[in-house]
């Protein structure tokens, strides 16, 4: 999601900028060394790429829906730096030009969406492109999960800083679960659609993949991931939603400090019974159910269930909205 | 997301706002927005004076109200936020035409509502008043490495090109009947989206080529023309200065 | 065509090429074109024609032969030379222009040769106004039409004041006032010119003489009537006159 002005505190927007900055400026200089000069007109069409791509909205469930946020793509295909700068470059013109992200939060929309994103999705695809076989289906695969994990760090990235400078007093753990939860399913659809494009162009033009670089991967290496394999890494990504909810959704709680709490505690287990709990959902306790733990867990089911469709509902309007505003259908 | 049809953000006119240098308009327009979001959100007279001038370069710079009006409604989600905020905010609760409402929500969504539309509105006057290649060409002078410039400006030289070919993909889909609902419905999307790439990526190919063919070695042509003159500097920034006046004296006041 | 002259603008010498995966697209090409000489280059699709046009100036190298232009050997230490003598304007002009605006992209070419200041004021002006476009100057290259696009891009190669221009399918996507404004243009040049299409009619107007590629090698080489005449020869090579079009009547007087 894009922040706009005034959302996070002007203090953690400004603190945000410096390590945004700071991997900028470290990427320009990494990617102008390392430059084959042929990288800029094609950093420039992938950071147009995943502009057009971010118009295109893919369905989550029931009709709402995600958008790309292109992080692993432009990573795989132009290597981490050149991947940083061109995401970076998406993401200032929004913020400059389409008033899209506001401009004293380019720190924060920077950091999520090209720091945070090609941070994880880089060494997550490297390691994976290197255990799996390597060929095509390998790399495609290895996309596929690096671009689905770097959605909920992105949106991890942004709960963090709502938690230390949000405005409106909710609930960090909520926040956290509702946020991650989301986005753990977004993902996957930023997982198939990165593994389409990259797969699009390893079918053509391997030398092209900035990522298969070394993996001796040729053009009529056509294999492609499997249909278990697709429909396991679908449902990893949905259990991993669930999971997030059940587990970290019982820590929600009004008093802003509760995801402080949670940090402090490292085992979550343990500290569910004596956490002082409680909430809209009466003590985050279910009647009937006698185990606490999962009284709780599935109180927090239910709970941030309610706020996530609620949030869902309120997207899918205003995306409806927006796209009947700004996307002419002919012209 | 964003529009793609660019040139439906600039409003063409001869007004002193267009004239001025596109650097200048970059800085003032920044330096208006942090010292907005700087503004503590207690102090409403500072957000009453901050809109007064925003309303009044608007006038000045000739542009309609309506057009601006339209242009902002790209922050409607972050409003559409605001208004649960003070449902969903912690903390003492306070009733408000017989609802009970948190007080750090409505704050918050006063914060992010007067913020947040400040800094759309600012921004979408230096885009009505700048042609774009303008702003990348003032952000050149303001020494933003060249490379991310010159990636921007293919970006921004392709997004229209690559927007029309993906709305053709889009008709022929729709066309056969495709409308996405649910998440294992993506399969077409991505297979379209990765045909699209290609056609990009060949592209891409096409147009080193034809940057090779004249003389391109690595690094863009310094292409510069006027620079700005120091009473341009003088008359853009007194607003941002006034701004930040103001958000002081609400620091201090507070 | 064994007995090229010494002064030939640009002089082919057994090309041959593969690409990568082995595909055999230019198997002994060799022409040559006398300075102000305006010839067409015909074929049919995949007769290597393209990849012919990218050899003369060096944005493929050959697995065999050379391409000459003037005394100059295209090679990797005469490159940047051979690439402001040598003007390509590729098949899509949207490949083509990839600057903000015209001007800055007229100016790519020459700015990349270090002409700069008035000199390159001077150069985009004349560039433009040859081609009719001098009023196009400020747009971004995304607002024009097909045939500005087009006549835009034959002054992004002007400006660099090349020896010898390729055009390669000019007038794909114009419609008939375009294309018969790019005729004018073409008309009036004064450089060595190669012009490779699809377009019969547009050859038989513009060009005296007429080569025709097929299977990776030079197959006839003679005057574009004579050349369109040859029922048996035109067939051979997949071509075909429009309805109607009687090339002798191109024939000129004895």
């Amino acid at each position: 999601m894009h922040i706009p002005d005034g959302f996070i505190s002007a203090p953690v927007s400004a603190g945000a900028a410096l390590p945004a900055l700071g991997s900028l400026v470290a990427a320009l200089a990494r990617a102008s060394r390392t430059l084959k000069e042929r990288l800029v007109p094609f950093a420039g069409l992938t950071a147009a790429f995943i502009f057009v791509l971010q118009m295109l909205n893919f369905p989550v469930a029931a009709g709402t829906s995600g958008h790309l946020i292109g992080g692993a793509l432009a990573a795989i295909l132009l290597g981490p730096w050149m991947g940083i700068v061109a995401v970076s470059v998406v993401v200032i013109v929004q913020a400059l030009l389409f008033a899209d992200g506001g401009i004293t939060a380019l720190g924060l929309n920077v950091l999520n969406m090209a720091v945070i994103t090609v941070g994880v999705a880089w060494p997550v695809f490297r390691l994976l492109s290197r255990l799996l076989p390597q060929r095509s289906a390998g790399v495609l695969i290895a996309s596929m999960v690096a671009a689905w994990a770097s959605v909920p760090a992105s949106a991890i990235g942004f709960a963090i800083e709502y938690w230390i400078g949000g405005q409106g007093g909710v609930d960090p753990g909520l926040v956290f679960s509702a946020m991650v939860g989301v986005h753990a399913l977004i993902g996957i659809g930023e997982g198939l659609i990165t593994a389409a494009a990259i797969g699009a162009v390893l079918a053509v033009r391997p030398d092209l993949v900035a990522g298969a670089e070394g993996l001796g991967i040729s053009a009529d290496d056509t294999t492609t991931p499997s249909r278990v394999a697709l429909g396991s890494f679908v449902a990893a990504g949905v259990a991993v939603a669930v999971a997030l909810v059940v587990f970290v959704a019982p820590f929600a709680n009004p008093n802003p400090d509760g995801l402080e709490r949670v940090a402090e505690n490292t085992g979550f287990l343990d500290t569910a019974q004596d956490h002082p709990i409680g909430g809209p959902l009466a003590d985050y306790g279910v009647a009937g159910i006698d185990n606490p733990w999962i009284g709780t867990a599935v109180a927090g089911l239910i709970g941030t269930g309610i706020t996530f469709a609620a949030g869902m509902l309120l997207v899918g309007i205003v995306r409806r909205f927006r796209q009947r505003e700004q996307v002419p259908a002919s012209r | 997301m964003s529009g793609t049809h660019l040139h439906v953000l600039h409003v063409h006119g001869h007004s002193p706002v267009h004239r001025l240098a596109p650097e200048v308009k970059v800085v003032a327009m920044l330096a208006f927005v942090v010292g907005v979001v700087a503004t503590p959100r207690e102090a409403l007279w500072a957000f009453a004076i901050h809109a007064f001038f925003l309303v009044a370069v608007i006038s000045f710079a000739e542009l309609p109200f309506g057009f601006v009006f339209r242009r902002m409604m790209i922050e409607v989600p972050f409003v559409a936020f605001a208004v649960a905020l003070p449902f969903l905010g912690g903390g003492p609760r306070i009733e408000v035409a017989g609802v009970l409402v948190s007080l750090e929500g409505l704050w918050g969504a006063w914060n992010i509502l007067a913020k947040g539309t400040l800094g759309v509105g600012a921004s979408v006057v230096l885009v009505a008043t700048t042609e774009i290649p303008e702003i990348l060409r003032g952000l050149d002078r303001l020494r933003v490495p060249r490379l991310l410039t010159s990636v921007a400006g293919f970006m921004i030289r392709y997004i229209e090109v690559l927007a029309s070919e993906l709305r053709r993909t889009r008709t022929a889909m729709a066309s056969r009947g495709h409308d996405a609902r649910w998440l294992w419905q993506v399969g077409p999307l991505a297979a379209s989206a990765g045909a699209l790439f290609v056609r990009s990526y060949e592209r891409g190919e096409r147009v080193y080529q034809a940057m090779l063919s004249r003389g391109y070695d690595g690094t863009m042509p310094q292409l510069d023309e006027r620079r700005a003159r120091g009473t341009e500097w003088a008359a853009a920034l007194g607003l941002p200065l006034t701004t930040w006046m103001v958000a002081l004296l609400a620091i201090v006041g507070s | 065509m064994s007995t090229v002259s010494r002064a030939a603008a640009i002089r082919v010498e057994d090309l041959w090429f593969a690409y990568p995966d082995g595909t055999e697209v230019l198997r002994g090409v060799a022409l040559a074109l006398e300075p102000g000489e305006r010839v067409a280059l015909l074929g049919p699709n995949g007769a290597g024609k393209t990849t012919l046009v990218l050899h003369l100036n060096g944005i493929l190298t050959p697995s065999r032969g050379r391409v000459v232009v003037g005394e100059t050997t295209v090679d990797d230490a005469h490159l940047r030379e051979v690439r402001r003598r040598v003007g390509l304007v590729f098949q899509d002009a949207d490949d083509q222009l990839f600057m903000p605006t015209v001007w800055r992209d007229v100016a790519f070419g020459p700015a990349n040769f270090g002409v700069e200041g008035e000199e390159l004021e001077h150069r985009v002006a004349a560039a433009l106004q040859a081609v009719g476009a001098a009023h196009l100057a400020q747009r971004p290259p995304h607002h024009l039409s097909g045939g500005e696009k087009r006549r835009v891009a034959i002054a992004t190669v002007l400006a660099m004041e090349p020896e010898v221009i390729v055009l390669d399918e000019p007038t794909s996507s114009l419609d008939p006032a375009g294309r018969r404004e790019l005729a004018d243009v073409l008309s009036r040049l004064t450089q060595t010119v190669l012009l490779v299409t699809h377009d019969l009619p547009f050859a038989l107007e513009l060009c005296p003489r007429s080569l025709i590629l097929n299977h990776g090698r030079v197959v006839a080489d003679g005057a574009t009537w004579e050349l369109l005449a040859d029922a048996e020869l035109m067939a051979a090579n997949r071509l075909e006159l429009p309805f109607g079009l009687d090339p002798t009547r191109a024939r000129p007087p004895a």
